[in-house]
């Protein structure tokens, strides 16, 4: 959340999303290939605290998703859009389905990461986009 | 080991108070425990307090000491927060300070102030009980969190929204006669089914209210109970916590709830009982789904059955195993920081045959309350048993 005074960003998950819309979005991995998402220093997995960045694969599948009806204020304007859960390699991520009529979502949709921004607040949000 | 009883239990009404400030609402059901247990407030040793959303709602933090006034009680005061299972924590905490000797008497509940924030606001404060970076900036609600879990239940196991529905009937059909609960009307599969959507599949219908309201439980030892003469027949003998990932997209299974079966069987082996023994349940229902997901955690349902429960009869009142006879979160309502505390006082009216559907239950000798934080990352279970003093 930025505002006016101040351009703080959230290490780790702000470098993510510049490293996605360049796409080069990657993963977290431990000596033991357990995966997981930044901001970490540690596998949730195994406390291994060695943990190295590895590319994620350019396609993900979606495994669950809903069309949200009552956003929070922050996706007022936004509403409805599809919010899904969708694993690229060694993670699943979470994001908004984007381009796309919404009733043609389901699960085993090919995407692959989009970031967009919300239309209400016009900041970015994690998108997938059907291949 | 010191056994823990019920001494007494009080509920303020759930529903729409928006001008009710938690001190009050708490203060309330405080008045209501003591009333019905006979306990003195001198007597109290501590006070474990659930809350959840107090610095958004109330622009309040530190509740512990503020809600130790408004109970007029001088004993240290905690708050616990633990999302939607912040009185369940509280509750656990209380029942293993009393069965190691470190209390006596124990003051545990919760309250929530919600409906003062509007629709909007109480989903954007509701929604913090995700991972704000990974899923609260992708646009997932609470309710969407559910949904999701829902469709991989569907796409997994089988089943349809009808099916839920069911669920839905059932908790509003137990709440008639409860004069606490936010609703008391009935409803039918149909009302649900043509409810304005919320996340998909689930709707209006399929979702509990935003409330406010309070719950307090007065917890003793038996010693306690036994030197005091209190009337206290239901005690709590088995507890259990289970955590998972925060992030529903980083947990192992989607459309289970491990973290539940990780505190059911904790506390039943606590209890030293297993599923077949319980006769009757208070879940987390915040969303038809969540009723599912929780029977099947603690084996009250095989995995992948638990959708068909309610249609099927077996959770009704009249069922084999009642499930949410108060109505549950569904129809009695959700001030999310009482409702695992307001869950243990509603099985053990139950129990003790001073529930308006103790008939339903007559026999009943044991009874399981779970209860959920966030998209289940944090849940707790107590058994409860009829037991002599
Ligand atoms: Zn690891």
């Amino acid at each position: 959340m930025s505002d006016d005074e101040s351009e703080v960003q959230d290490a780790g998950f702000d470098e993510w999303l510049d490293a996605a819309e360049a796409d080069e979005a990657y993963a977290l991995e431990c000596p033991n290939d357990h995966g997981s998402l930044p901001p970490r220093r540690v596998c949730p997995e195994c406390g291994a605290t060695e943990l190295e960045e590895v590319p994620l694969p350019g396609t993900g599948e979606i495994e669950t998703f809903t069309v949200t009806h009552v956003p929070t204020p922050a996706f007022e304007e936004d509403a409805p859009y599809a919010t899904a859960v969708a694993r690229f390699g060694p993670v699943r991520v979470t994001g908004q389905v984007v381009g796309v009529n919404l009733e043609t979502v389901e699960n085993g949709l090919e995407v692959e990461l989009e970031i967009t921004v919300s239309e209400t607040t016009g900041e970015r949000v994690l998108g997938f986009s059907p291949i | 080991m010191h056994d823990v009883r019920v001494a007494g239990a009080g509920l303020t009404a759930f529903g729409h108070s928006p001008e009710r400030t938690s001190r009050d609402l708490f203060s309330e059901a405080t008045i209501a425990a003591f009333d019905d247990g006979g306990v003195s407030r001198e007597d109290v040793d501590a006070l474990l307090y659930g809350n959840f959303m107090g610095e958004l709602s109330e622009h309040q933090g530190h509740h512990g000491p503020l809600m130790a006034e408004a109970a007029g009680v001088q004993a240290p005061a905690t708050r616990y927060e633990s999302a939607c299972a912040s009185s369940g924590t509280a509750v656990r905490d209380a029942v293993m300070r009393i069965r190691n000797g470190e209390d006596d008497v124990v003051l545990v509940g919760g309250a929530e102030r919600m409906t003062n924030l509007g629709t909007a606001g109480a989903t954007e404060a509701l929604a913090i009980a995700a991972d704000d970076l990974w899923e609260v900036r992708a646009g997932m609600t609470f309710p969407g969190a559910y949904a999701l879990m829902a469709q991989a239940y569907f796409d997994e196991y089988g089943g349809e929204h009808e099916d839920l529905a069911h669920i839905a009937v059932k908790n509003h059909e137990n709440a008639l006669t409860n004069e606490k609960a936010q609703y008391q009307s009935a409803i039918e599969v149909a009302d649900v089914l043509e409810a304005p959507p919320v996340s998909e599949p689930l709707g209006l219908y399929d979702s509990c209210p935003i409330s406010d309201g309070a719950a307090a439980v007065v917890l003793v030892s038996d010693e306690y109970a036994a030197e005091h003469g209190l009337d206290a027949p239901v005690s709590i003998s088995g507890t259990g916590q289970g955590g998972d990932r925060m992030a529903l997209h980083d947990r192992e299974f989607l459309a289970r709830s491990p973290a539940a079966r990780d505190a059911g069987e904790e506390a039943y082996a606590d209890a030293g009982i297993d599923a077949g023994d319980v006769d009757v349940a208070e879940v987390h229902d915040c969303f038809t789904i969540a009723e599912v997901l929780a029977i099947e955690a603690l084996d009250l349902e095989s995995v992948g059955e638990g959708i068909s429960a309610a249609r099927d009869g077996r959770t009704t009142a009249d069922g084999e195993t009642p499930v949410n006879l108060s109505g549950g979160l569904k129809a009695k309502g959700h001030p999310v920081g009482a409702t695992g505390a307001s869950q243990i006082a509603e099985l053990a009216a139950l129990l003790s045959g001073d529930h308006p559907n103790s008939e339903f239950v007559p026999d009943a000798t044991t009874g399981v309350a779970h209860n959920a934080g966030g998209t289940v990352a944090s849940a707790t279970v107590h058994v409860l048993e009829v037991s002599d003093q």
